[in-house]
């Protein structure tokens, strides 16, 4: 037998062996020292897994017998989730002490997580591609209820477990159907059994995609499987949440492009049915469901649930311009999305988190800075210039449009449009409404204010210098056009 | 052959219907129950398709702990025998609905499906000379050893998580600490207690 490749997955192993060591160490350390040491130790090991994602050999290298491939595309995602990773356990420190749960599991969790979601990216196999899933998602579900005193986060865990539960059920019937099918669970075995696949392997293939993708349109929180969104998000610690609004959705989209350009690319005429179904039914449930609400959480999930469709759009168009397209939109999601959550994360009122939009009103003359950084993300968010907002929905529109999907990029322009409602009524309150009750002072903290103020210059300016981003994500699309 | 044949439909259709009663029963412990039969007859599935290494696991894990334990929960739980909610009543007719639609994509795969034209053998997996631990223990450590780890973070992830959840420290609680009992001031006392008279 020849001898086992790993060192291509030096990074996914890394991660793996420190989160290992954390655990060690915050069984073994004092409670007080662990509570904000291990965060930080935790944040380090990210960023050294960054450095070596991001210093690993170019090109295409596979590792444990054809299990794991790494690629410039796998870079491209694993970067975006790593960051958002550091991002959020750097901001969320503060919060976590004050809403008394900044014990030493939460960093590990999340280091594991992340683990997960880059076994996801990187899998090139049915099986580790099912594993790393699990381990994203297991995790989550004990984030989402850490606080776990609160019946509202218990709730969320809960609900989160049993439908994923379910829907991981729905992703393993569909893979098994596809294993039967094409007898294999590589993606090169998969994708060579259905390069020109009869009639009758066809039928049974097709309904294995559906249902693989529907686990996957799952994790997305893509309408119509959206459903567990709202109540998650807004149950779950808003650090946690703000770590849901992102790694997640970047390893299932991840997942759903490789699987879809790679063994997929057979079936192409399906699986654009799927990226198009889900698509539109995100971009109007997401669009049209915020408008009522008045909890900053639970409209951040709505919007969230658009935003996915809007990437989808990219993807449905497939080409090699519309994933680029996708990956510049997930690039500037991150930013966005996460430099919101990281503002809310600073707010809190009588020890409540504040999360209503009533909460908010005066914002401009209590939070200045806050208030400036919401509004630059939330135009963002909107895709109203001069944000980079703008420019990520450009690069999704135009590849629908070359692609011959006229209708797909009208919807989305008229989403946007209904988005801007529910996005500028924020605005709106921050600006011209008076102060209510004071804000609760020692729940922002100087590393949370400069990670908001670096996703918001960031935000801004990518419109001004975006050749090296647009480069990088052109490079990182082009590794799945052979 | 024939008995080998004979076997395997006596087995898979015994573990159909009990799966099907562990969901319809309406006594919980039934349910358990019909589980560990189910479980029974997959493990009679696998002996016949010559892996009886998972057979075994099977029976071990699976009924000797998984079901057992389960069997302790539904009965601490005290769980009466229930009735079907309202809820449960009004959506049913789309719970059928999708039902349909899933059962007849599952005819339309099996249909899909061509016979391999053998009747009844089953097809070794592995050299007769080697026995299924080896081969299976030559394949997780080699070939899957990615996923096996990934299934052991996993797991530990499951630890964590329960621990999270659950445990709390109760600062009211008396614990018994050796070392401070032995190294009490007085020290310890060794005391011989004669017989019949106590201390």
């Amino acid at each position: 037998m020849t001898p086992v490749v790993f060192l291509p997955a030096l990074p996914e192993l890394f991660l793996a062996l420190a989160s290992l060591g954390l655990l060690l160490i915050g069984v073994l350390a004092a409670p007080e020292r662990t509570a904000k040491g291990i965060p930080l130790l935790g944040a380090l090991a990210l960023a050294v897994t960054l450095a070596l994602v991001i210093q690993a050999p170019a090109g295409r290298a596979e590792a444990f017998y054809g299990m794991f491939v790494t690629d410039g595309f796998a870079v491209f995602a694993e970067a975006l989730v790593l960051l958002a990773a550091i991002a959020t356990l750097l901001a969320g420190l503060r919060f976590n002490a004050w809403q008394g749960i900044d014990r030493f599991e939460l960093p590990v969790l999340v280091l594991l997580s992340v683990t997960g979601m880059l076994a996801m990216i990187t899998a090139n196999d049915l099986i580790s591609f099912y594993i790393g899933l699990e381990l994203q998602s297991l995790p989550l579900y004990v984030l989402a209820a850490f606080k776990r005193d609160s019946a509202r986060s218990t709730e969320a865990g809960l609900k989160y477990f049993v439908l994923s539960a379910l829907s991981s059920g729905l992703l393993l019937f569909g893979a098994s159907l596809l294993y039967g099918f094409s007898a294999g669970t590589s993606y090169e075995a998969i994708g060579h059994a259905l390069v020109q696949p009869d009639a009758m392997t066809a039928i049974g293939a097709v309904i294995g995609l559906v249902f693989l993708l529907a686990g996957v349109a799952f994790k997305l929180s893509a309408a119509p499987f959206h459903m567990w969104t709202p109540d998650v998000y807004e149950g779950s610690p808003t650090s946690v949440t703000a770590f849901f609004a992102v790694g997640p959705k970047v390893a299932a989209l991840a997942v759903f492009a490789r699987l879809a350009f790679g063994p997929f690319s057979g079936l192409a005429a399906a699986w654009h049915d799927v990226a198009w179904l889900l698509c539109v039914a995100s971009l109007v449930v997401g669009g049209f469901a915020a408008i009522n609400q008045t909890n900053l959480k639970r409209m951040m999930a709505y919007s969230s649930i658009s935003h996915v469709g809007f990437a989808l759009m990219g993807l449905a168009a497939g080409t090699e311009e519309g994933l680029r397209g996708m990956l510049v939109y997930l690039g500037v999601y991150t930013f966005m999305n996460l430099g919101t959550f990281v503002v809310l994360l600073g707010l809190g009122r009588d020890g409540a988190i504040a999360e209503s939009l009533s909460d908010l009103a005066g914002l401009s003359k209590t939070r200045p800075g806050a208030a400036l950084a919401l509004t630059i993300f939330f135009l963002s968010l909107a895709g109203l210039p001069p944000t980079a907002g703008v420019f990520a929905k450009m690069f999704v529109l135009l590849p629908a449009l070359h692609a011959g999907m006229p209708g797909l990029a009208i919807l989305g322009i008229v989403m946007s449009a209904v988005a801007c409602f529910y996005y500028l009524r924020v605005v709106k309150v921050m600006y011209f409404d008076e102060p209510g009750l004071p804000l609760d002072a020692d729940v922002a903290s100087g590393t949370q204010q400069a990670i908001f103020a670096l996703a918001a210059c960031v935000v801004l300016f990518l419109c001004v210098i975006p050749g090296p981003f647009l480069s990088i994500a052109g490079a990182a699309a082009h590794t799945l056009f052979p | 052959m024939i008995i080998a044949s004979l076997l395997f439909y006596l087995f898979a259709a015994v573990c159909i219907g009990s799966a099907v009663v562990v969901v319809t029963a309406r006594n919980p412990i039934h349910s358990v129950l019909f589980l560990i039969l189910a479980f029974f007859n997959a493990a009679g599935l696998f002996v016949l398709l010559g892996a009886e290494f998972l057979a075994m696991i099977l029976v071990i894990v699976y009924v000797g702990a998984v079901a057992v334990l389960f069997l302790f929960v539904v009965m601490m739980l005290d769980v009466e025998a229930l009735a079907i909610p309202d809820t449960l009543k009004r959506n049913a007719a789309v719970g059928a609905g999708i039902g349909f639609v899933l059962v007849a994509e599952l005819v339309l795969v099996a249909s899909g499906w061509v016979s391999g034209g053998g009747t009844g053998a089953s097809v070794l997996a592995i050299p007769g000379d080697v026995t299924n631990t080896q081969a299976l223990g030559a394949l997780i450590y080699t070939h899957y050893i990615y996923p096996f780890q990934g299934c052991g973070l996993v797991l530990l992830v499951a630890m964590i998580g329960a621990i999270v959840l659950t445990l709390r420290r109760r600062p009211d609680t008396k614990r018994q600490d050796v070392s401070t009992q032995v190294a009490k001031p007085r020290g310890v006392r060794l005391v011989k207690v004669p017989t019949g008279s106590g201390v």
